[in-house]
């Protein structure tokens, strides 16, 4: 199995995307099988790295809390873009971070910079640390337990 | 919009709504590049139009294509994905991009790069 398809989850991903575009019918389910097990073989020569990926709970936790902050921070942003009233002040942010699986950061790195009003500029690999830009930053400190309670942990969880 | 006259009263009241959703983040978004006082704060702005924004129009898309059930409902999920996906990538360009100028020319107060250490002199 393993030798038949390397990367089963790349694998199912290509399928369902597939079974997305062209629509549902077993004919479709089995063209689209044939290429994403031929598709996802071309990664065998990109040798990439084991993600250490643990699919559970708490991906499903991670995207609950990921979409409700999007939101939130939208209707935080928009405030601010409206109403010059809305005291903010913005800032960088240097996180140190605990997580070392490249695949994790880079789905960090995804998160923060999805969300308005934090971009993640540079991150310091023999550090440990990140660079976030935040729109509002009114406490250092409430940002960086903020993003590693709700985000790093979650991340730790998923991988390694 | 041609198969819109098909469209139930109610399906076409829900439809609306979320495209004016949708339009008003992005508008909002878009007013932010103009109100936003520096060059980093700018780069946030545009983020309202790649995340709510565009959910709030797909979303829509898919409401009205599944009533009218002309075309398989879950497409726009995909359009969606990838465009977070794709997004971050280039704001992190741009704002590394305009870093890597501030830095250089010391004009701002921008924090140090960390990848070469201070020379002593």
């Amino acid at each position: 199995m393993r030798r038949l398809l390397p990367f089963p989850l790349l694998t199912l991903a290509l399928l369902v995307m597939w079974v997305l575009l062209t629509g549902f019918s077993p004919g479709h389910v089995v063209l689209g099988g044939l290429v994403a097990a031929l598709v996802s073989r071309t990664m065998l020569s990109l040798e990439p790295e084991v993600t250490g990926f643990r699919p559970g709970l708490a991906v499903l936790r991670l995207a609950a809390l990921v979409v409700a902050d999007i939101v939130r921070s939208n209707i935080a942003v928009a405030r601010i873009v409206l109403f010059r009233g809305v005291e903010h002040k913005s800032g960088f942010l240097h996180l140190p971070i605990e997580l070392r699986n490249p695949y994790a950061l880079a789905i960090l790195a995804v998160i923060i910079t999805a969300t308005p009003g934090t971009l993640w500029v540079e991150h310091d690999a023999r550090r440990h640390i990140i660079l976030i830009h935040v729109l509002d930053l009114v406490d250092e400190e409430e940002w960086i337990q903020l993003i590693k309670h709700r985000y790093e942990r979650l991340l730790m969880e998923i991988f390694e | 919009m041609i198969q819109a006259p098909d469209l139930p009263v109610w399906a076409a009241i829900i439809v609306g709504l979320l495209l004016l959703g949708g339009a008003v983040v992005t508008l909002i978004g878009t007013l932010g590049l103009l109100r936003l006082k520096t060059f980093y704060e700018r780069v946030h702005a545009p983020t309202l139009g790649t995340t709510l924004g565009s959910a709030l129009v797909l979303a829509a898309s898919m409401v009205c294509f599944t009533v009218l059930q002309s075309r398989p409902v879950a497409h726009e999920l995909l359009i969606g994905l990838f465009v977070t996906l794709t997004t971050p990538v280039t704001l992190m360009l741009l704002a590394r991009a305009a870093i890597y100028r501030d830095r250089s020319e010391g004009v701002l107060p921008v924090p140090p790069s960390s990848r070469v250490p201070p020379r002593d002199e």
